[in-house]
Order: C-alpha cells, then sequence, then structure tokens
C-alpha cells in the first residue's frame, strides 16, 4: 500500500513538531521538570509519534519522513524509558561519606580477592629476594630501591639538606597522577576477564614484598615502617580498591551464578566503577601529599615513632571510614546499610540480608 | 532487540512494539574524529603549559606541579566533560555528526561517560587505539571495549529535517491528472516497492551526475510508461525526471479512499 503522504503529513506534522518542541527543550535544560499534565501530553504525543513510525514502516514512504520518525521516536524514548535516577545536584560530602563507602562494602569480596592476590605477590617478592638477592635488580626496577638500605638509611639520616626543597608540589603532582594513572589502569584491565587486573595487584605484590624483605633482612625495619606507613597505608589500600573495581568489572563480564545478561549486568556496576575509582582518586591524591611532603623526611628531622603513629592513626581512620562510613543505625541484627543493587530496569535486585 | 551479525545500524523494539534504528559510527570515522579530539586537547595543553609559564615566574615547582596536574586533568577529563555537556559528543564527534548513545536507546549517564572514557587506557594499547579498533571491528555493535562496559554505542547522527513534500512532489501543473482513470491504473499497477524506489530517486537526485542521473530518469520514466501508457498530449513535452516526479506526485498525494482513511487514521 503507497501512503497519501500529503494528507499523512498534513494531519500528523502539528503533533511532530510538538514532541519535537518538547525534546529540544528537555535536551537544552536538563534541570526542566514538566508537570504531570505535561508529562500526560508529552507521552500522548510520543504514542502517536510511535503509531506513526509503526504506519509508516508498514506502507511505502518516502525514506526521509520514516528518518525524521525514526529520530524523534528514539528521542522520546529514551526520556519515557530511563528509570535510573538523574542527580540534578552532587553532594560531594553525602558521595564521599556515604556512597563511597557503601559501595565498597557491597562489593567486599572482591576487595578481599584483590587483598589476597597482592599478598600473594608480597609473598612471591619477598621469598624470591630472600632465595636469590641477585633477582633484586627484576624485582625492583626503581633505582633509588637498588641501593644497599643501610647505607641508604645512613645517608638519609646524615643528610642536613632538603633534599625536595623548591620540587615538592611538583613532586606530589606527579605521584598523584602517576598513581591515578596506574589505578585507572588496574581497573581498566578488569575487561582482560579480571586477568589484567590481577597481574598489576600481583606485580605490585612482588615489588612491595620485595623492597620489605630487603629492608627487613638488612635490619631497617623501623625505618622501613616509617618510610612507607604515613602514604603506604592510604596508597596501597588505594590500589587494592581500583583492583577491587577491576575485579567487579570482570566478574560482570564473567557473570557467574547470575541470570541476568551480560549488558544488564555491565549496567548494574557501572556507577559503582566510577564510585570505587572516585574514591581511588581522592585517596591518591591525600597519598601523593603525604609521601612528599612527610615520607621522605626521616630521623632526626621527623622522629620514626611520630612518622609510624601518624601512619598507624590513618590506617585506623580508613578501616573506620570503610567499615563504618554510612552506615544506617542498627535498628535490628545485622541490618545491611547498603541499598540493594539495581539491575538495567532499575528494580530492586535482591533483598537485603537479614 | 539487537541485531546479531556487524549491521550499519542498531535497531530498538520499544515495549509498544516499534522499531527505530540508529546508524552506527565506523572505527575510521572515529578514529578521525579522535583525531580532531586530540588536536584540541593539544591545543588545551598549549594553553595549560602557557599558564604555567606565567606561574614558573612566582615558583617554579609550582609551575611544574600545575603543568603535570593540568596534564593529567585535560587528557583524561576532556572527553568527559565534553559527552557530559553536549549529551554525547566531542568536538570531534561534532564535526563527524557522531554521538555516543545508550545502547538501549535510553539517555546517556555520567556513569556511561565516565566509564567509557577510563577505560580508553586498555583500547588505546599498544598505540593508535589498535585494542579498540579490533574489538570495535570485530563487533557487531562496533563497540570498543569502553563501549561495551559502558552500554553505549557511537552512532551518526545527521541533521534531520521535517519532512519537505515539494522537494518530491510536483509543485504546480501535473499533466498526468488530466487523466483520472489513467492516473487510478497507474496508481494500482505499480508496487509500494517501485513507488519507493522512484521517490528515492527524487529525493536523491542533487548527488547523481549529470549522465547517470539522465540515465537513471529515463530508465524510471520508461518503466512507469510501459506500467501504464498516457496520451502523448500529457507526456510531450516534459522531461522523464519530470515525468517521475508526476508519477510520483500522483502515487504518494492521492491514494485510493481506501489509504486516505487509512492514512488520515
Amino acid at each position: 500500500m503507497i501512503l497519501n503522504l500529503e494528507r499523512f503529513l498534513a494531519t500528523q506534522q502539528p503533533t511532530w513538531t510538538e514532541l519535537e518542541r518538547l525534546l529540544s527543550k528537555l535536551e537544552a535544560e536538563p534541570d526542566w521538570r514538566m508537570s504531570l499534565e505535561q508529562l500526560r501530553q508529552f507521552h500522548l504525543l510520543y504514542e502517536r509519534t510511535a503509531a506513526d513510525l509503526a504506519k509508516i514502516s508498514t506502507f511505502s514512504s518516502e525514506p526521509q519522513t520514516r528518518a525524521y520518525l525514526e529520530n524523534l521516536v528514539g528521542r522520546a524514548y529514551g526520556e519515557l524509558h530511563e528509570t535510573r535516577e538523574r542527580r540534578r545536584r552532587v553532594f560531594p560530602l553525602k558521595w564521599f561519606f556515604q556512597t563511597l563507602p557503601q559501595t565498597f562494602r557491597r562489593h567486599v569480596r572482591a576487595f578481599w580477592l584483590s587483598l589476597a592476590i597482592t599478598l600473594g605477590g608480597c609473598a612471591f617478592g619477598a621469598f624470591a629476594l630472600v632465595l636469590d638477592p641477585q633477582a633484586k635488580l627484576a624485582l625492583m626496577p626503581y633505582s633509588h630501591l637498588l641501593q644497599d638500605p643501610a647505607q641508604r638509611v645512613a645517608e638519609e639520616e646524615r643528610a642536613t639538606a632538603d633534599r625536595l626543597a623548591g620540587q615538592k608540589a611538583s613532586f606530589s603532582a606527579f605521584l598523584m597522577t602517576h598513581n591515578i594513572q596506574v589505578s585507572v589502569f588496574t581497573l581498566a584491565l578488569g575487561m582482560t576477564w579480571g586477568v589484567g587486573s590481577a597481574i598489576m595487584l600481583f606485580y605490585n605484590g612482588v615489588m612491595l614484598g620485595a623492597v620489605a624483605a630487603d629492608y627487613i633482612a638488612a635490619g631497617q625495619t623501623k625505618f622501613l615502617l616509617g618510610w612507607l606507613l604515613p602514604h603506604g597505608v592510604v596508597e596501597i589500600p588505594a590500589v587494592l580498591i581500583a583492583g577491587q573495581a577491576g575485579l567487579v568489572l570482570a566478574q560482570a563480564l564473567i557473570g557467574w551464578g547470575q541470570r541476568t545478561r551480560l549488558r544488564g549486568r555491565l549496567r548494574a556496576i557501572s556507577p559503582d566503577l566510577v564510585t570505587l575509582i572516585g574514591g581511588v582518586g581522592v585517596l591518591l591524591v591525600w597519598a601523593g601529599f603525604i609521601e612528599a611532603f612527610l615520607s621522605q623526611y626521616h630521623e632526626p628531622i621527623i622522629p620514626y615513632t611520630v612518622k609510624i603513629a601518624f601512619g598507624l592513626v590513618e590506617l585506623v581512620v580508613l578501616i573506620l571510614f570503610l567499615t563504618r562510613s554510612g552506615a544506617a543505625p542498627r535498628t535490628g541484627r545485622g541490618q545491611e546499610d547498603a541499598p540493594a543493587p539495581k539491575d538495567a530496569a532499575g528494580t530492586a535486585k535482591g533483598c537485603a540480608r537479614l | 532487540m539487537r541485531a546479531t551479525v556487524k549491521t550499519s545500524s542498531l535497531q530498538i523494539r520499544t515495549p509498544e512494539g516499534i522499531v527505530f534504528s540508529q546508524w552506527l559510527a565506523g572505527p575510521v570515522t572515529r578514529w578521525l574524529a579522535w583525531l580532531i579530539d586530540l588536536a584540541c586537547i593539544g591545543a588545551l595543553l598549549t594553553v595549560v603549559g602557557q599558564v604555567a609559564g606565567i606561574l614558573g615566574v612566582l615558583s617554579p615547582s609550582l609551575a611544574a606541579a600545575f603543568y603535570v596536574l593540568g596534564y593529567f586533568i585535560v587528557s583524561i577529563g576532556y572527553g568527559i566533560t565534553c559527552e557530559w555537556r553536549w549529551r554525547g559528543q566531542t568536538v570531534g564527534k561534532k564535526l563527524f555528526r557522531l554521538r555516543v548513545v545508550d545502547a538501549e536507546g535510553l539517555r546517556l549517564q555520567f556513569d556511561q561517560i565516565v566509564t567509557r572514557n577510563l577505560l580508553r587506557f586498555v583500547d588505546e594499547l599498544p598505540a593508535f587505539y589498535f585494542i579498540g579498533g579490533l574489538a570495535c571491528w570485530f563487533n557487531s555493535n562496533c563497540q570498543r571495549l569502553g563501549d561495551l562496559a559502558a552500554n553505549t554505542v557511537v552512532v551518526r547522527s545527521p541533521r534531520i529535517l521535517q519532512p519537505d513534500l515539494e522537494q518530491l512532489l510536483a509543485a504546480k501543473f501535473n499533466s498526468l491528472r488530466q487523466y483520472p482513470h489513467l492516473a487510478g491504473r497507474l496508481r494500482q499497477r505499480v508496487t509500494p516497492a517501485e513507488a519507493a524506489l522512484a521517490a528515492q530517486a527524487l529525493l536523491r537526485r542533487d548527488q547523481f551526475d549529470p549522465v547517470p542521473r539522465v540515465e537513471l530518469f529515463s530508465a524510471l520514466a520508461g518503466h512507469f510508461r510501459q506500467k501504464t501508457p498516457f496520451p502523448p498530449e500529457a507526456t510531450d513535452g516534459i522531461t522523464d525526471e519530470q515525468y517521475v516526479r508526476n508519477v510520483v506526485d500522483v502515487l504518494y498525494r492521492a491514494g485510493t479512499e481506501k489509504a486516505i482513511r487509512v492514512a488520515a487514521g
């Protein structure tokens, strides 16, 4: 059947024009909220236009009208059928103190796995160094780590001049950006079904374990703790959380024991990935400051006990933050504080654990 | 409903059963758009470098820190900011009329934009988006890894204006209408596919080179003349293209009474 285009356009064009006007307004003003009456009208216009598209697909017509209607229906469909919440304002404090720790706890098993892989790497690095000290060159690619620990400690403690004078800000910026890049890369490698993220975590663990074994074997444990703890207690968990995010991504890709299809799984974890990597960024900015302005200064400038105590306080605060912050007041035994994850349709998936 | 084989369009079926399609952008166009974006990032970094140079007068360390942070923020934040601000477009995508959209036709979310931009770290390995390009090449919806993780696709979004019948139909006198019984017979004999073919030829007439254009409309006019011959008085003195235009006008502007009723709903 051939459609009478003139009649069709004449009767339906006002509907399309009005729908296009509303869509343009919605797209130009994201904060604009329709009243219930406007919403009804919008829905009606969408349904009429969708019906016109169905009609024009059934009858023979010219392609421009069809393309125009497809464009309108596609835009309106996105506005009408979206069930995910549109955040109109950003609340940084709420995000940091509630959303971030809740998201961390929701995927805590991935964090434990991330920690286990890193500890495995630490053990491997430490054993490799103890069994074969010649492997130091391969295990620690950074030149300042290749020096004999006792000699380095002696040099650091003898130093009277500030080695980082006039460079602290740039050194701090370098540390922040470099560590954030490594963390984002660790997250992104989750796309390799988690293999890449696991390798990154293991490799980090190998370096850490080798350095720790080297300094402990040389009897420089106190220096090691004073040097690493102030920034390490934040930096290392940040990398672990990046690994956690990578493993969450891998879990969604693999989908073991989940009936949701791949798109639904990825859609459900996408906000969590962004939250976790955002948190990693914040933690690494802090760690960058501490590493440049505190960690590189040793006795007699700053006593090791002060640095170790500072590091331990940071660790306790971080643990409390990740395990307690954003938790709802307990009204019953084992009440879950985090909201249940939502699937693609925005419906709650699974119920709170009791 | 999604295509399971590699196609040039992504078809989405709404719960109402309506199917609409989005034209997928190919890897080459996307790569060209990325080159434009790379130039934009380079320009922004030049500005950052200039500001850092001015700051260097006050404190070289602060200037270096500013440049390192600026470089990082611009290189990661450019795509995120542009795509969020311009609903899935960057400067390069705007120039090539591309747009990032949700793979299921829903509204693009901020977390999707961040995810697809962060996963560039893997897509651009080892250089020049080799992994992303490969993924794009083999994926049925031309998605790189970042698009897969974020549930997004990059589509072509040409400027689509309201349909203009004057482009298509005979504007003034149509000699074929002088013979309503023959016009009725023409409508009866022409299939919808033939009608659509003639309409498309008219709409795209300016895209043809002169000689193929004359040949195409000559073939079409000959075909329609054979379907329903009109007296010489109706066809003498008009070009083949005008003849096809008159035929399309007869077919689309005045259908049978039944078609009119259906069209009017």
